[in-house]
């Protein structure tokens, strides 16, 4: 009987670590390949269509930015929970409840229009990611409750609410029945950067801003060591005087209310109303992009356009050469699988371990 | 099984240049070493010289890379603890693995390879343990054991398997004085009936006082065989480090009024777990210019008493813990730092420090609060440059040897990573130093360093508190002695009147002769 076992390594090596992600990509690229030619397409036409046709065109590129910016904006708020041991899986709901929250103003109060709504919006938007993100922390904190069930599990509240208030309360009384809010008004539209150009909005914008903001914290202040000590070595934290459940609410507060951003940023920029769905599931695919990133919020920034080229390149294998949008999230699954493996293996190695092999030694030598 | 071979020249065992090699480092490099019938054998050295690598190997723990070993006349392979076992070597480990919540008599036949009815195995038990002076009962729970009484189920479990061979390691790490006696007592009589046994220590006391050779080891190399009894310990222990090691030097007490820098009245903690120890009526005083030692056998509270100190675990009541003459029992860590407390716990890697944070970040740890002003600065930033030099400062007083500049916590051995937490302490000159297991797992050189460096604490105006298991180290620093056992402490014992007789009674629980409260007064009139 054979056994694999994982062998910690006594050192791990530098240059590895630093090419990982590269390394991950090579290899989901490669795994990729083999998904396409399996289901009866040119692999090669496949990858193009999924990697480079989205690059091309200036409108294309602006596509590009809408679809990283809510990415970017969760992943950077996750880094700073998984960096801290919070395993924050319910990004996706407050980004929801973001938009949900961002959203009464247009929707509840039509006719209270002026310069004010936005940034309004965006502070309920906040707030409301991380309200909602309060709820498994105060769980986790007081009860000690695994935070990965419980904000997994209120992502599912989230999107039933959403279809709810979408098709009942919130229905535009002149949208002819169809399940969506009425569109937001100008004032409450959150504007293209180059509107000649392409919907590129100012979501990227805050993306990039959050992503500095958060590398300096965690790089260069003493609240980011704070948030790295209570994650690696609890015991050790704790001897710093800094304090485990606080950090659990902070660190679900911060990504909460990033999450939530993100999503008032897509109503109110990309989509301009509310739908019973608003995300292709950016909450998700952020905590590929926050591990593809390292954890690094820089890193991040550059995570975030190879996944939301992915999305593209999806949309673009569909339309052009027929594949399943199921294709799509495969290949993100792909790259999750490479980036974590590739990451293991820096720090373990694989020893097949042969039971019978020892066995046979013992009996040999019993003779 | 070999009966036949008994005859054969008195040798039991004959190791001849065995050798294990972990990445670049050689931990045994060609060791060899011999056991007669009947013999009780030290093997000696400091940590990491390579002494449990070399009875791994003989345990079938790990596989040598070179090197053979010869069993009653002919050679063998020892692949794995069973093979070892079947070959009639046993093991006795220092860390003891055992069930807590299951009897003597249930983990024992748990080791067996037989199946056995429960009571006959505890009926052999009992006959061992009698045999042995080993007194056991079978069927007692062994989370209500004492430490020494779960090391004679250990041993009993051993025995059982009759060996001819049984390694112990470490074994007095953990008993009183007088359980040690009994111990003694108990591997004599297995050595009569031809018995051998191979002894680990570092005591060199004992080895001189039981053991018919020695082989020492110094950097994974035999660096001689021996006969104990015709050595110093003061011999032996060159041969250990390769020179001398200076001996502590503890001035007299300056004298003059001693203002009272740590005082705890009445502390008693629940247990904050089934397997806890709860503290009850704790009572101490620590002097200005004094060290006082907590003895005790380990489990018996000290951790528990460590994070109370420490306000890792906060007291119900304000005034219960007081330093510098403020009560300070609901403060937290980072309040009690900024009284002018100091705390070095036992665990190193994972509560003194991060494993995986270089060494300026592990000073950060520590000491964000109370330097807050030299190493943060606006916006709550680290400043790298300031926190740099203050490591480099640490590591040059304390002597840290390590790799490269500012290389992570777990890459240092136990020894230079010990000096380096207790340097971050000593650095700020705290006014209460409180120290847990200040030389654990510390080769003799550096923690002859890290005692002296306690001692000067102390005689600059400084009150330290060490809580320790190595009675030597106690009455090579203290001025007072105090015993914890099943979470009360003693009172403190001065060290002119303290013996290592006294100290073991109360180890093992004897109650003294005195009562808590006129031995305050006692050592309140003494100061």
């Amino acid at each position: 009987m054979m056994r694999l076992e994982l062998v910690k390594r006594p050192q791990r090596s530098a240059l590895f670590s630093a090419v990982s992600p590269l390394i991950a990509l090579v290899l989901t690229v490669a795994a990729g390949a083999v998904m396409f030619s399996v289901l009866g397409k040119n692999p090669l036409d496949a990858l193009y269509y999924y990697f480079i046709d989205p690059l091309r065109e200036t409108w294309s590129l602006h596509e590009l930015a809408v679809k990283a910016a809510p990415l970017i904006l969760i992943a950077v708020g996750l880094s700073v929970c998984f960096l801290s041991n919070n395993w924050n899986i319910g990004a996706e709901g407050q980004f929801i409840a973001g938009a949900i929250a961002g959203g009464i103003l247009p929707v509840v109060f039509p006719d209270f229009q002026n310069w004010s709504v936005l940034p309004l919006m965006m502070l309920m938007g906040v707030a409301g990611g991380a309200a909602y993100a309060a709820v498994p922390a105060l769980l986790k904190a007081r009860f000690n409750t695994n935070e990965i069930l419980t904000s997994l599990m209120l992502v599912y509240v989230a999107q039933l609410f959403l279809d709810w208030l979408v098709r009942g309360p919130w229905r535009d009384p002149g949208g002819m029945n169809f399940p969506e809010t009425r569109d937001f008004h100008a004032f409450a539209i959150l504007p293209e950067l180059l509107p000649s150009a392409g919907r590129a909005h100012w979501g990227i914008v805050f993306a990039v801003v959050a992503a500095l903001v958060l590398w300096f914290v965690l790089r260069k202040t003493l609240k980011g060591f704070e948030i790295r000590v209570l994650g690696q070595s609890p015991r050790a934290g704790r001897f710093a005087g800094f304090s485990a459940p606080r950090m659990v609410v902070v660190a679900f507060l911060i990504s909460g209310g990033l999450a939530g951003l993100a999503g008032i940023s897509e109503v109110a920029g990309a989509i301009g109303q509310l739908q019973p769905s608003i995300s292709p599931g950016y909450g998700f695919t952020a905590i590929i992009v926050a591990f593809l990133g390292r954890l690094n919020p820089l890193g991040i920034v550059a995570a975030g356009f190879v996944l939301a080229l992915s999305y593209l390149g999806g949309e673009a294998a569909q339309i052009s050469i027929g594949l399943s949008d199921k294709a799509a999230r495969a290949f993100q699954g792909m790259l999750l699988f490479f980036v974590l493996g590739c990451d293991t293996l820096i720090h373990y190695r694989i020893r097949l371990a042969g039971r019978a092999t020892a066995r046979r030694r013992e009996v040999a030598q019993n003779v | 099984m070999e009966t036949q071979r008994d005859g054969e020249a008195g040798g039991l065992l004959d190791v001849r240049g065995l050798t294990k090699v972990f990445g670049t480092l050689k931990a045994c490099d060609a060791i060899d070493l011999t056991i007669d019938r009947g013999e009780i054998h030290a093997l000696l050295g400091e940590n990491g010289a390579g002494k449990s690598t070399f009875v791994k190997m003989l345990f079938g723990a790990l596989e040598p890379a070179a090197g053979t070993i010869g069993w009653k006349g002919r050679q063998v392979t020892i692949p794995t603890p069973g093979a070892a076992r079947r070959l009639g070597i046993g093991m006795v480990f220092q860390h003891f693995s055992l069930f807590e919540a299951l009897t003597a008599a249930e983990n024992i036949m748990l080791s067996l390879d037989e199946k056995a009815p429960i009571m006959q195995i505890a009926e052999r038990a009992r006959a061992l343990s009698k045999t042995y002076g080993l007194p056991l009962d079978p069927f007692a729970h062994v989370g209500d054991l004492s430490v020494g009484e779960r090391q004679r189920i250990e041993i009993i479990r051993c025995l059982l398997q009759k060996p001819d061979l049984i390694i112990l390691d470490e074994p007095t790490s953990v008993l009183t004085p007088q359980e040690a006696d009994k111990l003694f007592d108990t591997l004599e009589t297995l050595r009569d009936e031809g018995k051998s046994i191979l002894y680990i220590s570092h005591r060199l006391e004992e080895v001189k006082r039981l053991c018919d050779r020695a082989t020492v080891l110094r950097h994974g190399r035999v660096v001689a065989h021996c006969d104990p009894r015709q050595e110093t310990a003061a011999s032996l222990a060159r041969m250990m480090v390769g020179n001398d090691v200076e001996a502590v030097s503890r001035p007299a007490d300056a004298g003059g009024a001693h203002e009272a820098l740590l005082e705890v009245s009445g502390l008693s903690r629940p247990a904050a777990n089934p397997f806890a120890v709860p503290l009850r009526e704790i009572r101490l005083t620590v002097r200005a210019g004094q060290v006082l030692g907590i003895a005790g056998v380990a489990g018996n509270g000290q951790g528990e008493l460590f994070e109370a100190l420490s306000g890792e675990a906060l007291q119900e009541h304000a005034g219960v813990v007081r330093i510098r003459g403020m009560d300070c029992g609901r403060l937290s860590i980072s309040g009690r730092r900024l009284l002018g407390a100091g705390f070095v716990p036992e665990e190193r890697l994972g509560h003194g420090a991060a494993p995986h944070m270089r060494l300026s970040e592990n000073l950060l740890l520590s000491r964000h609060a109370t330097d807050g002003k030299s190493l943060l600065g606006p916006l709550g930033t680290v400043r790298e440059g300031a926190l740099t030099a203050a490591a480099e400062r640490i590591v040059e007083t304390m002597d840290v040897r390590m790799s490269g500049t500012d290389p992570e916590a777990a890459a240092l051995s136990g020894g230079n990573l010990q000096k380096f937490i207790i340097g971050r302490e000593l650095d700020r000159q705290p006014a209460v130093l409180i120290v847990n297991q200040p030389t654990w797992g510390v080769d003799a050189g550096a923690a002859a360093r890290i005692r002296q460096a306690l001692i000067d604490l102390a005689r600059s105006g400084s009150a330290v508190l060490v809580i320790s298991q190595d009675l030597d180290e106690l009455f090579e620093i203290s001025d007072a002695i105090a015993v914890m056992h099943d979470g009360r402490l003693s009172a403190p014992l001065p060290i002119a009147e303290a013996s290592f007789e006294k100290v073991g009674l109360l180890m093992g629980g004897a109650a003294p002769g005195h009562t808590i409260d006129n031995a305050l007064d006692n050592a309140t009139e003494q100061a």
